[in-house]
């Protein structure tokens, strides 16, 4: 047999690992591994430098197993794969070591012991390494459909964009129309273009498009399956619908925090949401322009921004609420000049070009800016009615009493209500703030860990009309490609059972939640000794079904089913190497 | 040897969609904790066989945990279930073999749980610091198996 020679690549990762881990003890220990021939580190293995070092280190090493030790396989594992295959070594012969998530970022008070640390990480994937196999992938179809949940302008535009690519599009939607938001908005900043009227237009598209399906009102109610072949029940008016989809893409949207309790609201009939104030700003039959009800014009309004976010239990920011309040004052202040309107804010994220402006336009236009403290929030004081706001004017260091004629609250977007139902019926995580939780935040924004999988629009987070609809390009784009290609290659972690030990018990059947193992008759050769010519039932693993969860090789009495890539013996070495013993 | 002294070995069985991710994320957070503990990356928590646990535990590892999906959240449908079932038969079979309960821990972490990875590891740590190394306890068995 050709002999083991594996290279160990160390990362620095700038000072994110070298800055803990003594990255050069690590490198000679490594070096003097069993069947360790090559040891090397790298200030960014993942770099073009890092990769071309780790190619040419497989060559002229004549390496022919590779180990990484770096940050952590979910982000970076087929960058290196990839480039194992390109210097020729087949993928399967790659360990990954993780020394950042796992231990310099989590040891950063205890150099020594993270370096011993590293080195007992390196020395348990040396040991995996060394008997590690090569591996063929397995292809399965792609069927060209595309599952949309959520029908405002995330999910339209998602669904839109495939359909007229040549995918089909079931689009389910829970409510009895579509929009999400958009129908209840005034108008859009920054560029003060009717919502409806955008909104309508696309309505109309996804509506008339001969390869979308629409389902509404309706729920998704079951899915099984994975990428390529994913089953989908949807529950509808009139009883169950099911149909087969490659891939799914998540848009379900946000919902808006109801200030109940907060500033007078439910108490003062004037003090309102920034919805409810979209909604008395859109064109007639509503009432405009805007006035009490009782016709009395607004001489003094205060805009109240981050009512219920930025807080403890709620600390992210709904990113278009400041917006949203520059939009409504200038408004405000176009209807009535001589009004007094005043928005106080603990900071005002007006990020990137458009929105800078929009803050000069609201300056200009005479908006008062006021910012307070959440230490000393704000106070709606009155008597059946908001009468005034008081609030510690935190620049000018004095309490001010603001009179009003109405409180506009900006309450931020919150994770939607079925949320956390969603995320068990796909199988893919929320964060702790209730939203949708992509692969990761930076590298692989709009899909999921889960392959096949996608989100775009504030399902994701708090978002506006125009990242919305460029994050539906995005995951519609990602989810094209499988559906394109019409094939996708599974990874070769899948079950397989050595026929010899095989004594045909079937408890690999049961045990699969995949229906990917039968028994068959063994044919030749797999049979046991002295039981020749005696017909034999086996355990077969269908490897396209197999999604290499590994249960029923926890599950086998007689040690006959293994996975790839995570045999009992390549585990079980991991731990001897450190058991010291 | 002080509890403080004693660095126990200690391996975390971690599947690949969860609790991996958990993991990261209390590194992504810069959550600190105990260095006394090694990572292993299972697909699913249901990979891990009871077997591992007795060899790893008599090996003279010092604790193992094994941490998956809430339960309902498996990536594999419902391997937690299974993994929940196996290792509770498997706690009270340590007994048996005279091997503390608490050696074995099996709990539950999501990927955005990064900090409930931190507080299981720094609990899990202290209390097999308590309860001190296997190792006396296992030369003490190879010595009575070779007698
Ligand atoms: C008061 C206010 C003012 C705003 N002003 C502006 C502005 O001026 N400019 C701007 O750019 N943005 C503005 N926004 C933000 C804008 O509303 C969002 O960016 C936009 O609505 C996001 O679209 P979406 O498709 O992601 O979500 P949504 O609009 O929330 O649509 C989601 C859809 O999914 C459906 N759904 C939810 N759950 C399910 C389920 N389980 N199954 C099936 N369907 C489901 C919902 O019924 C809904 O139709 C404002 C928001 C608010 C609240
Ligand atoms: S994948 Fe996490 S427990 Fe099954």
């Amino acid at each position: 047999m050709e002999q083991t020679r594996i290279g160990v690549f160390v990362c620095h990762c700038g000072s994110n690992i070298g800055g803990v881990v003594d990255v050069p003890a690590v490198v000679e220990y490594a070096r003097a591994l069993p069947n360790v021939v090559y040891a090397e580190r790298n200030l960014y293995s993942c770099s073009e430098a890092g990769l071309s070092s780790l190619k040419q280190g497989i060559r002229a090493q004549r390496l022919n197993r590779v180990i990484v030790a770096a940050c952590t396989p979910r982000t970076h594992e087929p960058l290196f794969k990839n480039a194992c295959e390109e210097a020729g070594l087949n993928r399967y012969l790659f360990e990954f070591v993780n020394i950042r998530e796992h231990c310099s970022w989590i040891h950063r008070k205890d150099k020594e012991q993270a370096t011993e640390k590293a080195k007992r990480l390196i020395r348990m994937g040396v040991a995996k390494a060394s008997l590690l196999e090569p591996q063929e992938e397995t292809e399965s179809n792609v069927i060209p459909a595309v599952l949309v949940i959520g029908g405002g302008i995330a999910g339209m535009t998602a669904a839109l964009n495939l359909a007229r690519q040549g995918f089909r599009a079931h689009l389910v939607e829970k409510q009895a129309r579509l929009g999400g938001w958009l129908p209840h908005i005034n108008r859009l900043c920054p560029t003060d273009e009717e919502a409806a009227r955008l909104i309508d237009s696309v309505i109309r598209e996804a509506q008339a498009h001969e390869r979308i399906i629409l389902h509404m009102p309706a729920t998704v109610q079951e899915v099984s399956g994975y990428i390529g072949n994913f089953h989908v029940t949807v529950a509808e008016k009139e009883g169950k619908c099911t149909f087969d989809v490659g891939t799914i893409i998540v848009a379900t949207g946000a919902e808006v925090l109801q200030p109940l309790g907060l500033y007078g609201y439910g108490r003062f009939p004037n003090v309102i949401t920034q919805l409810e104030l979209e909604e008395r700003l859109r064109p007639p039959p509503s009432p405009s322009p805007v006035n009490d009800g009782g016709g009395k014009r607004w001489e003094s309004t205060v805009f109240i921004n981050c009512v219920g976010a930025r807080i403890p239990e709620r600390p992210y920011c709904s990113r278009v609420c400041c917006m949203t309040s520059l939009k409504n004052a200038i408004r405000l202040k176009k209807q009535n000049p001589a009004a007094q309107v005043y928005v106080l804010h603990r900071d005002l994220m007006t990020y990137g070009v458009e929105f800078e402006r929009y803050y000069r336009r609201a300056m200009e236009a005479g908006v008062r800016f006021l910012r307070y403290d959440i230490e000393r929030p704000p106070q709606v004081v009155g008597n059946g009615r908001a009468e005034a706001v008081v609030v510690w004017d935190t620049l000018r260091g004095q309490e001010r009493r603001l009179p009003v004629d109405a409180v506009v609250l900006n309450a931020p977007l919150i994770p939607a209500s079925d949320n956390a139902t969603l995320s068990r019926l796909l199988k893919v995580p929320l964060a702790e703030s209730g939203f949708f939780l992509e692969a990761h935040v930076k590298l692989r924004p709009v899909e999921f860990a889960t392959d096949g999988v996608y989100v775009c629009g504030t399902a994701r987070w708090p978002a506006d009309v125009s990242e919305s609809i460029a994050q539906a390009y995005a995951a519609s784009a990602k989810a094209a490609i499988p559906m394109r290609a019409g094939a996708v290659t599974a990874e070769a972690i899948t079950a397989f059972s050595v026929p010899e030990r095989c004594m045909g018990c079937g408890t690999c059947v049961v045990t699969c939640p995949y229906q990917a193992i039968e028994l068959r008759i063994a044919n030749g050769g797999h049979v046991l000794s002295g039981t020749e010519g005696l017909q034999k039932q086996v355990a077969w693993v269908n490897v396209v079904q197999c999604k290499g969860c590994g249960s029923c090789v926890a599950a086998c009495p007689s040690k006959a089913m293994q996975q790839r890539g995570f045999t009992d013996q390549q585990v079980l070495e991991m731990i001897s190497v450190i058991s010291g013993l | 040897m002080s509890e403080q002294d004693f660095h126990p070995r200690i391996v975390a069985f971690c599947c690949n969609w969860c609790s991996y991710a958990g993991a990261d994320l209390a590194g992504v957070s810069r959550l600190q904790m105990p260095t006394d503990f090694q990572v292993i990356r299972v697909m699913c928590s249901a990979r891990v066989a009871p077997e591992w646990i007795i060899k790893t535990l008599s090996a003279g590892i010092d604790g193992v945990m094994v941490l998956g999906c809430h339960i309902g959240d498996c990536h594999y449908i419902a391997g937690n279930h299974r993994a929940a079932k196996r290792f509770a038969l498997l706690k009270e079979m340590l007994g048996f073999v005279g091997i503390h309960p608490d050696r074995l821990r099996v709990d539950w972490v999501s990927a955005s749980e990064g900090t409930k990875f931190q507080t299981i590891v720094t609990e899990f740590v202290e209390r097999v610091r308590e309860l001190g190394p296997t190792r006396e306890f296992v030369t003490a068995h190879r010595r009575l198996d070779t007698d």
